[in-house]
């Protein structure tokens, strides 16, 4: 009988985070099927888990489930793409201030905005999808990432700027495409 | 504030992280200064861009039905764990059970009525929108944004009123929680001190008269009318907060 509770308690919370779930999954796996698999693994996981949640914001919970299922996977496949240790000096890029990428930003388009996305370290596509997909504040997306406030602000402004100059340089008028 | 400073803070003002304040000095800033608000539409264009492309993917339905089919075989095949949460619940439950029912008599017996407790509630809630960099999730003035904001977020749609020429401008609306729901919290401004009005839909049609408290030094008023709860709470004193409630109304 508490099974069945359990049940219907993790179907109303829980379940309803299912497209999120699959979503951040198949993001960081850049792979449907993994995606899949991953992302059954993490509901499964939650639901074990299930009665340690105490409540508050069911999505970010089980999110960051997901994600640790994932980093976990990402480890045992894919180890290299989870080591790279970007340098700030070393890879950031020069301020694009004074770039007009508001008018090249319109013209970029779905594969080209999706490849650019694909193409960045996973902690900064974590930390897009997490913000710009799924709207998330900062404060949550540190908690459910485990990392300060801080990190998740430099994260966010590395990726952005990486985003916009992937974007901006492919849509350059005379740079080949 | 210089444009070094915008930098450093242009993401978290893009993404409506920051104070009031802080918002306000780089809305002045941005106004001035073309590299800094060239750079802060950069980071809006990207946003949109992102936002609007159909990125996101939306679980199959096979993989629904996958999950929840394995989810009752899952709870059977694992009677044991690791750490032994499965024990934990067959003594936590009961122990918790009984904990909370010795809570539930000692807090009708000696506890705070729901009222005072209601009021404790929104007095924090409102100490801390000020302390966090968290007083609005939408900055605006303008009630036909911040109305429109809440769609899709609650239940409900709370009545939004600028009042600046009554001498209470809008500052914007935040989502909140009291008593285990999500709620509504408009945020307006009188001089230097903010009023949060909490609004949300009342379980009891009953409309209560309006009444005032005090707690921790903030002065409350709250009443209910066509079916929503109304709390306001400032450190405004309270002939001022009279004069807002009235003007809500």
């Amino acid at each position: 009988m508490e099974e069945q509770n359990k049940q219907a308690r993790f179907e109303e919370t829980i379940m309803p985070h299912l497209d999120a779930a699959y979503n951040l999954a198949r993001w960081l796996t850049r792979n449907e099927h993994d995606a899949e698999d991953v992302a059954q693994d993490a509901v499964l996981r939650a639901f074990k888990f299930f009665d340690g949640f105490r409540g508050g914001n069911s999505r970010a919970w089980l999110l960051s489930i997901v994600r640790n299922t994932t980093y976990t996977w990402l480890q045992k496949n894919r180890k290299h793409e989870i080591t790279t240790v970007f340098s700030e000096e070393k890879h950031d890029v020069e301020d694009l201030a004074s770039n007009p990428e508001v008018l090249l930003l319109k013209t970029a388009d779905h594969q080209e905005i999706m490849r650019a996305v694909e193409q960045l370290p996973v902690e900064f596509r974590e930390v897009i999808i997490l913000r710009e997909l799924e709207g998330m504040s900062y404060k949550e997306i540190a908690e459910m990432s485990d990392v300060p406030l801080g990190t998740v602000m430099s994260r966010l402004a590395r990726a952005r700027k990486q985003l916009q100059r992937s974007l901006g340089q492919r849509l350059q008028p005379g740079v080949s495409e | 504030m210089n444009c070094q400073e915008i930098e450093a803070l242009k993401h978290a003002y893009a993404d409506r992280e920051l104070d009031l304040v802080r918002t306000t000095e780089i809305e002045r800033h941005l106004s001035d200064c073309r590299a800094c608000s060239q750079a802060y539409e950069n980071i809006r264009a990207l946003s949109s861009a992102l936002k609007s492309s159909d990125l996101y993917f939306k679980a199959p339905a096979h993989l629904k039905t996958r999950i929840r089919a394995s989810l009752p075989d899952e709870a059977r095949s694992s009677p044991t764990q690791p750490f032994g949460w499965r024990q934990w619940l067959n003594w936590g439950i009961p122990i918790a059970g009984t904990a909370l029912i010795a809570f539930l008599i000692a807090t009708s017996v000696i506890g705070p009525s729901a009222e005072e407790r209601l009021t404790q509630e929104v007095t924090a809630n409102h100490v801390r929108s000020l302390m966090a960099t968290h007083l609005t999730d939408v900055t605006s003035s303008d009630q036909h944004t911040v109305k429109p904001w809440f769609d899709g977020k609650i239940d409900f749609a709370p009545p939004v009123k600028d009042l600046a020429t009554q001498g209470f401008p809008l500052v914007g609306g935040r989502l909140d929680y009291l008593q285990g729901r999500p709620v509504s919290a408009l945020v307006y401004q009188r001089h230097k001190h903010f009023v949060n009005l909490f609004i949300w839909p009342a379980t009891r049609s009953s409309s209560t008269t309006e009444r005032a408290a005090v707690c921790q030094g903030y002065n409350l008023i709250h009443w209910n009318e066509s079916g929503m709860n109304f709390w306001a709470v400032s450190d405004l004193n309270p002939a001022e907060l009279r004069e807002f409630a009235e003007q809500i109304k």
